[in-house]
């Protein structure tokens, strides 16, 4: 290549990276849209995180609106909204945890130290269920119905405010469709 | 009308109206930097002395407009004027004066605002200090900085203003910053940070006018260096103060995360780094050319690139606290405008590669070709891991989220190959350095530091009770003392041939910013590997024993201040049977939005910190709470600060203003468009 068209390298590079940009746009991922939406939960068959012994199935999802919640030690942004978690928890609102490509021990310890939210967490060392769900990144929270539909996702910290726009309204209309 | 009374007691009594000011302020100030834009552009190209002098005036205009609207911002949070939009979200009468301050940049349209300030004050500051530097250079490089401000000063107006009002019914009170953010650190880490992004605009603004004149030569380079050096030297300081922020406010003891924001601001760094060492070869040895060019395009763009990110809300983040895609879109045009544009320019002005090589051996342009190659490098992978999900997502790769392990597997190597190089760089001379010469010399310090390397783990084990010899210790420790040492060989060979005293300050600077750099690795090393953690459940009155600590839970109150209850523990720490402190973690409870911080207690040391977090209450008196001993974890800071000093030892060299005393720049005349040459 002559020197000169070496100079047109960079330009080059940054034409072809830009709409990657720009398409991001438009995939605001705390709104993405789950190609799960309306679709059961992935089947899988993984253990417990609490009690290695024992293996769960999408048979557990089901029964109770629930929210499932992608989380793991690694993420820095699932502390922040573990107390948010909590909080829902203690309101009534029964929690699924995620337990993504994460260690056990680790994990044990947190929920130790920072209060377990979740009925129960689903152990994914590999992220295959992860995987089959759609995951972008933890954290993550599904809302399910009692078939075990997922009706709603967010990707991204969970707080009150998210809550109250997002979930609050969805929750409640899925709970009272139970009641009916 | 009043002038400084809030609104907010509903007395009835009028709206205070300095945010209009503000307004008017940022509206004119828009208008300057159009005017800044475009005139001494002109008037270089047409060859008119007053549009180019123009410049200077219209800069320092500038910066007193954008100062009078950022007064107003601030002097609303300081009234409590909740007829404000930004001042409701991000304030509280119960806020402590400082932080009112500090939260007048605490979310998107007050930290644009400060960003357009400094870009201002930057400007201002070229305007001052390039009045020795050729008239057609300096009024372009001051048109192409107030391009910048025009495009975020139509940003701010059009899609963030910072001086929305709620009126006619403003709330009584406002919705409270967020805890995170109610903290010293916050006070001084965004404006540091800011400083250095911004500050990247000067070398992109002088690349662009010497793009535009077509000089390229050591002259050219020799103006650029005291700029990178300031803005590299804010930005190092801005984030290392990010990341000792993160290690004590977010409460649980990390120090870096590989947060998209984080790598946001570490890539810049990477490459102004690069270009910093890159300039010098082109100073010295007019080697080099279109590469510092590009780096320099490339650190500015960069900074672009983390604004956009962070702001756009286009990946996840916990700085993203407020995001917005319309927001995104605005600042993906200008970001292409700029980064297209200056490529393109690039591209067809650039000076030619030259293949012919005028080094040879370990020559120090080796060595700083090879220092830009792993620091670039670097850059890159960090680049693909921030936006590769985007990528992936786009192109229906599916979705991957790209997490610590992967950044960790590449930075980690290309962190000790660029210590291994560091140290024969610094003994290294421009032109010619025979190998073998270098690896006599490098003999003794490899072997001394390969041996200190290997034998300290095993004391450092015993020490902080490690249950294994740690590699990553010993690699680190080798590394280390192999930059120190080689460091000071190389003063103690200078100073056979030159009185210390004679040597100058850019050499100083090195020296200090090297071993600054030795030092945080020695930090981010030996706290990685001797790192002891326990998490659990103490009552009153437990003890625990860690890395030869022991921690005593000893007592738990309440207290209340101006915004939050906080539930205090005190922990007693003592080794051997000798108190050493008392720490109080905190757990705190703010009142407006109903968040709980972790307030962490930490003891600091040279040598270890100690650190505990408040977890959860669990029955009882029994509280879930995190106890960490990290050896050497100040080092890292420390590091950092070193390196951002020796960066100012470097900008005090005499070389820099050495040019007033030259009385005719004009030998400078290559920037005249007449004489520009071009095959």
């Amino acid at each position: 290549m002559s020197p000169r068209l070496a100079l047109f390298v960079p330009l080059i590079v940054f034409v072809v990276v830009a709409p990657f940009l720009w398409l991001a746009l438009d995939r605001d991922p705390n709104e993405l849209p789950s190609a799960r939406i309306g679709e059961p939960f992935p089947a899988f068959s993984l253990p417990s995180l609490k009690h290695p012994e024992k293996l769960l199935n999408t048979a557990d999802m089901r029964g109770q609106v629930a929210l499932v919640n992608v989380w793991a030690t690694w993420c820095y942004a699932c502390r922040i909204e573990h107390a948010m978690l909590n909080e829902l928890a203690l309101e009534g609102v029964k929690i699924i945890g995620l337990n993504y490509k994460d260690n056990r021990q680790e994990a044990t310890r947190w929920l130790n130290q920072l209060g377990d939210p979740y009925a129960f967490s689903i152990f994914d060392a590999q992220g295959s269920l992860g995987l089959d769900l759609g995951v972008y990144g933890a954290p993550e929270t599904y809302l399910l119905d009692a078939e075990g539909i997922v009706q709603y996702r967010r990707v991204g910290v969970l707080d009150q405010r998210s809550w109250q726009r997002e979930f609050a309204e969805r929750y409640q209309l899925l709970v009272s469709g139970d009641v009916d | 009308m009043q002038w400084a009374r809030p609104i907010g007691n509903r007395s009835g009594r009028g709206v205070i109206i300095s945010p209009e000011l503000g307004h008017v302020a940022l509206i004119i100030a828009l208008c300057l930097a159009l005017l800044q834009s475009s005139i001494p552009l002109l008037g270089s190209y047409l060859g008119v002395q007053r549009w180019m002098r123009l410049a200077h005036s219209l800069a320092i205009g500038h910066l007193v407009f954008v100062g009078i609207a950022f007064g107003c911002l601030v002097t609303a949070f300081m009234l409590d004027d909740f007829s404000l939009r930004y001042v409701v979200d991000n304030s509280n009468r119960s806020l402590p004066t400082h932080f009112k301050f500090s939260a007048v940049w605490s979310a998107h349209e007050g930290s644009l605002l400060l960003w357009a300030l400094v870009l201002a004050a930057w400007g201002a500051g070229v305007a001052i200090f390039s009045r020795s530097l050729p008239l057609v250079f300096s009024a372009r490089a001051l048109s192409v900085l107030a391009m910048i401000a025009v495009g975020f000063g139509l940003f701010m107006l059009l899609t963030s203003n910072p001086f929305e009002r709620t009126l006619p019914f403003p709330p009584e009170n406002g919705s409270d910053l967020n805890p995170l953010l109610q903290d010293i650190g916050l006070i001084i880490h965004p404006p540091m940070l800011y400083m250095g992004y911004v500050g990247l605009s000067v070398p992109f603004a002088f690349a662009i006018a010497a793009l535009l004149g077509g000089q390229f030569d050591s002259a050219w380079a020799r103006w650029c260096r005291p700029w990178i050096n300031v803005a590299w030297v804010f930005l190092t300081l801005g984030i290392t103060l990010g990341s000792w922020w993160a290690y004590y406010e977010l409460g649980w003891g990390g120090w870096w995360f590989w947060d998209p924001v984080e790598n946001a601001s570490f890539m810049p760094w990477l490459v102004a780094t690069a270009l910093m060492h890159s300039v010098a070869a082109t100073e010295k040895r007019g080697v080099f050319r279109s590469w510092t060019l590009l780096l320099a395009i490339f650190a500015f763009s960069l900074s672009l690139l983390g604004t956009f990110l962070v702001r756009s809300g286009v990946l996840t983040s916990v700085h993203a606290f407020a995001s917005d895609p319309e927001r995104g879109l605005f600042i993906l045009i200008f970001l292409s405008l700029v980064i297209g544009a200056s490529l393109l320019l690039f591209a067809l002005r650039g000076p030619a590669m030259n293949s012919k090589s005028a080094y040879t051996g370990a020559a120090r342009e080796v060595m700083i070709l090879t220092n830009n190659f792993i620091l670039v490098a670097a850059m890159a992978m960090i680049l693909i891991g921030t936006l590769y999900p985007l990528v992936a997502d786009a192109l229906q790769l599916g979705k991957i989220s790209v997490g610590p392990p992967y950044f960790n597997f590449f930075f980690v190597p290309l962190s000790l190959v660029l210590m291994a190089c560091l140290g024969i760089a610094a003994s290294s001379r421009w032109r010619h350095t025979a190998v073998d010469v270098v690896a006599i010399r490098a003999l003794i310090p490899m072997v001394l530091s390969l041996l200190l390397g290997a034998l300290l783990p095993i004391p450092l084990g015993i020490w902080f009770s490690a249950a294994e010899y740690s590699i990553i210790a010993a690699l680190t420790l080798a590394a280390v003392f192999w930059v120190v040492i080689m460091s000071l060989q190389d003063v103690r060979l200078k100073a056979q041939s030159v009185p210390l005293t004679r040597l100058p300050a850019g050499y100083w600077g090195m020296l200090c910013a090297h071993c600054g750099l030795a030092l945080c690795a020695l930090g981010v090393g030996l706290s990685s590997a001797y790192d002891s953690q326990r998490d659990m459940r103490m009552e009153l009155g437990d003890v625990v024993e860690v890395a030869g600590y022991t921690f005593e839970f000893s007592g738990l109150n309440e207290t209340q201040e101006s915004n939050y209850r906080a539930t205090r523990g005190l922990i007693a720490v003592s080794q051997g049977g000798r108190p050493i402190a008392t720490l109080t973690p905190e757990k705190r409870h703010y009142q407006s939005g109903g968040q709980v911080m972790t307030e962490a207690a930490i003891d600091a040391g040279l040598t270890r910190d100690l650190f505990v977090a408040l977890g959860e209450p669990l029955s009882g008196n029994s509280w879930a709470i995190r106890v960490q001993v990290k050896p050497f974890v100040r080092c890292i800071w420390l590091g950092g600060l070193m390196m951002g000093i020796g960066g100012l030892i470097a900008v005090a060299d005499k070389r820099y203003r050495r040019r007033k005393k030259i009385p005719s720049m004009k030998r400078n005349r290559l920037v005249e468009p007449a004489l520009e040459v071009f095959k």
